[in-house]
């Protein structure tokens, strides 16, 4: 109850200051009366991992000024999102993407039990493989796209890019060893799991995303990080394949499992700048600009640095309420621009909510529709 | 198999001490539910190789558990008895695996969403025995010094934020002579209070000369045991069937030996050590990680009079671009990383401290090395205050504690 009310405390503080400027321009719904054109969801999960106190918390708001300053005040802020689900990255993930609490091994690659959001929306909605894509940079992430349930699975999921793993792929035959960029389970940082799956083939980076595998290993010596790769390779697909339905999970912020706060402050700056340049895409793209739906969340919190079971932010492993509990914003078509909402909801509602946003039915998820977003 | 069905022999494969110390309580154990006995197993198969204060804690707890009534035993456990466990977990050999079963019983629990029932039992049992078996008063007020940002030219961000409200800062400390000043402390009070593995020196780099009463943990010491776990651990990952779980495991389950270090030192600590290195994330790959991992194991285990941790700088993280582009560049050093990394280990050291008995009296030291900003916490100490007092670290040292 404390951590309840410490959040909506710091929470409101910290929007309202960016509420202040919003309000005077903007109108609510105003991107909603636009949303003319074909409806686009983009969801990123602001992984893996990352505390109040790092980001939201006053302490923690130096490090999110993109957030903080230009998309919350465009947003539907959730100040209280729980996840009661396991917390580990791959099932959590996994969690968010069928609305229910997966109970898969985290560290196994296996497809969720239950349907995925982008199943139910390419099966309701009639839709190509190419309108519903995940990236991610975790290796572990190659068997989000698709359950294995019995109506749904196989071929109806999303297509999955890992953009490391491309990496990989490019390299080989070359002089360099790629095989360390592999290693990114940061709670196994020396083990590299074998893949198995549908994942994103090297060919196809000419075909699809009209990317030479020179230009594409030319662009990766500019980049800094994993999920800077990775938002490279969603933009790319933005621009040639326009999916109607796009997740992109970020990793950096994992790092943290190495001890190093430093770090894991670092990461956390990058994802809030790769947040606010994603949303830029948005507005430069025709086919996404005024009518995307942006959801912002992370997959779960971290250890309370009072929880004598933990290590601080460096795991999330004792279950506590700051390792549950985060928040989630929205913004873009549909959404009501600078509003915070304080009740508890859970991290499986989303399915759900995007069920209702988009028009599909997710017969089988257990979370219950935001009534705010829909 | 379970508790009730318990017979001494089962024990064979423990340590001597362990042994004689588990048959002793064996009645004692039979009577606790399976969701209990092997974390308890967990501590007690190291009993031969625990430091004094752990091994009291262990006699205390057992002790305890011989006193209860078949009602007391009742009453103390049944949350732990509504727990529901798998028969795959009945049927595992805890008696001899019982960090292993604890591990599968963790992801049980979660995996049936009984983990908050769990923990919130596991508390419950902790504060209650505390309670009943009160921890022995300690002979000194216990002191932590934490020496953060060393070969750091300047630093212009605040430090300390975390602590500040608890201590006072000072901000024109005589930063001469400071780290002998400190040894010089910390030998003085292991002289004066001569207690077992009471009074430690934990360096995140390569140890300054110190006082051989206290007993002292390095990483650069430590880098053929590194070394040598990296190595064990690239062969390990060639054998088929090799997983993160299977890692884990067979990490949990590496002595000194096998990392080089049998035959010299301390049996305790040299366990110890290996834990350090085996248990801990990053504790390998960074110094700053090592030495707020030890500090916490130290303290937890333990349970120090006098702590003095030391980090240093710790080796850069190269960003993607440069691990690219390839090339076996010397690993260079992050300095003002390592000094944000260790302003927040120096938190969770007073943290982990506080969590100690006595954490009322105790004090606390942290020092910006070669600078003249420090903090110290002690029960005669203003909180939440800045000093402009001119002072050596001797002397904030006797303000802390006095």
């Amino acid at each position: 109850m404390q951590l309840g009310r410490t959040r909506r405390d710091f929470l409101r503080s910290a929007a309202g200051v960016a509420l202040s400027t919003a309000l005077m321009g903007a109108s609510p719904l105003v991107r909603g009366v636009r949303a003319a054109k074909k409806r686009k969801v983009i969801v990123i999960t602001f992984g893996g991992g990352a505390r109040d106190q790092e980001t939201f918390a006053p302490q923690g708001q130096e490090n999110i000024p993109h957030l903080l300053h230009e998309l919350i005040p465009q947003s539907s802020f959730f100040t209280q999102v729980v996840n009661q689900g396991i917390l580990g990255h791959y099932v959590a993930t996994a969690s968010l993407a069928t609305g229910v609490y997966e109970t898969l091994n985290n560290f196994s690659s296996l497809p969720p039990e239950h349907p995925t959001v982008f199943e139910y929306f390419r099966k309701d909605l009639n839709r190509p493989s190419s309108d519903a894509w995940v990236v991610a940079p975790s290796n572990g992430f190659n068997r989000i796209g698709e359950s294995e349930y019995r109506s749904y699975g196989q071929g109806l999921g999303a297509r999955v890019v890992l953009p490391k793993h491309l990496l990989n792929a490019a390299a080989s035959g070359s002089a360099a060893d790629y095989q360390h960029l592999l290693r990114d389970n940061y709670e196994n940082p020396l083990y590299t799991p074998q893949l198995a799956g549908g994942e994103f083939e090297l060919q196809q980076l000419q075909m699809i995303l009209k990317l030479s595998v020179d230009d594409f290993k030319a662009h990766a010596l500019t980049v800094s990080s994993p999920d800077e790769l990775s938002m490279y390779i969603a933009r790319r697909l933005m621009q040639q394949e326009s999916p109607s339905l796009l997740w992109i999970t970020m990793h950096d912020i994992d790092i943290a499992h190495a001890g190093a706060y430093s770090l894991y402050i670092d990461a956390i700056q990058r994802t809030d700048r790769l947040c606010a340049e994603l949303w830029k895409t948005v507005q430069s793209e025709p086919e996404y600009e005024g009518n995307t739906t942006l959801f912002i969340l992370p997959d779960f919190g971290r250890d309370a640095d009072e929880d004598s079971g933990g290590n601080g932010f460096q795991h999330h492993r004792t279950g506590d309420a700051a390792s549950r509990t985060t928040w989630m914003m929205a913004l873009g078509a549909g959404v009501r621009e600078g509003a915070i909402y304080d009740h508890p909801m859970q991290s499986i509602d989303l399915v759900p909510t995007l069920g209702a946003m988009m028009g599909f039915s997710p017969s089988l998820a257990q979370g219950r529709p935001i009534k705010e977003l829909i | 198999m379970l508790p009730q069905d318990l017979k001494a022999e089962q024990f064979a494969g423990y340590p001597p001490q362990a042994r004689k110390l588990v048959v002793a309580h064996l009645d004692a154990l039979q009577q606790l539910p399976l969701s209990f006995v092997p974390s308890l197993l967990r501590e007690v198969i190291d009993y031969d190789f625990k430091f004094p204060t752990e091994r009291s804690a262990i006699d205390r707890e057992l002790a305890n558990l011989s006193s209860l009534s078949p009602a007391g035993v009742k009453d103390w456990f049944q949350a732990f008895s509504q727990l529901t466990l798998s028969s795959k977990l009945e049927h595992f050999d805890w008696i001899n695996q019982p960090a292993q079963f604890v591990e599968q019983l963790s992801a049980h629990l979660w995996t049936t969403h009984q983990l908050d029932g769990f923990r919130k039992a596991a508390i419950a049992y902790g504060e209650r025995l505390q309670s009943a078996v009160p921890p022995e008063p300690i002979p000194v007020r216990r002191l932590g010094i934490a020496v953060i940002g060393q070969g750091v030219a300047s630093y212009d961000a605040p430090l300390f934020r975390n602590l500040r409200p608890h201590g006072a800062f000072f901000a024109k400390v005589k930063p001469d002579n400071g780290l002998e000043l400190l040894l010089n402390a910390v030998a003085a009070r292991a002289k004066a209070h001569p207690v077992p593995y009471g009074h430690w020196y934990v360096d995140g780099g390569q140890e300054a000369d110190h006082s051989p009463s206290l007993a002292c943990v390095s990483y650069r010491a430590l880098e053929p045991a590194r070394a040598a776990l990296l190595h064990n651990i690239q062969t390990e990952l060639q054998r088929p069937g090799m997983g993160p779980e299977e890692l884990r495991t067979h990490l949990a389950r590496l002595l000194p030996a096998d990392l080089g270090m049998e035959g010299s030192g301390d049996a305790v600590l040299n366990r110890f050590q290996v834990k350090l290195l085996t248990e801990g994330s990053g504790s390998q790959i960074f110094s700053t990680t090592f030495a707020q991992w030890t500090a916490r194991e130290a303290l937890r285990r333990a349970q120090p009079l006098t702590l003095l941790v030391r980090f240093a700088p710790r080796q850069r993280q190269k960003p993607m671009n440069e691990l690219l582009s390839g090339g076996q560049s010397n690993a260079e050093l992050d300095f003002t990383g390592s000094l944000i990394d260790a302003d927040m280990g120096a938190y969770y050291n007073w943290l982990n401290q506080q969590r100690l008995p006595g954490s009322e009296q105790s004090a606390f030291l942290v020092w910006f090395e070669g600078h003249s900003q420090a903090l110290a916490i002690g029960p005669s100490l203003p909180r939440g205050t800045t000093s402009n007092t001119i002072a050596d670290l001797g002397e904030l040292l006797s303000l802390a504690t006095g």
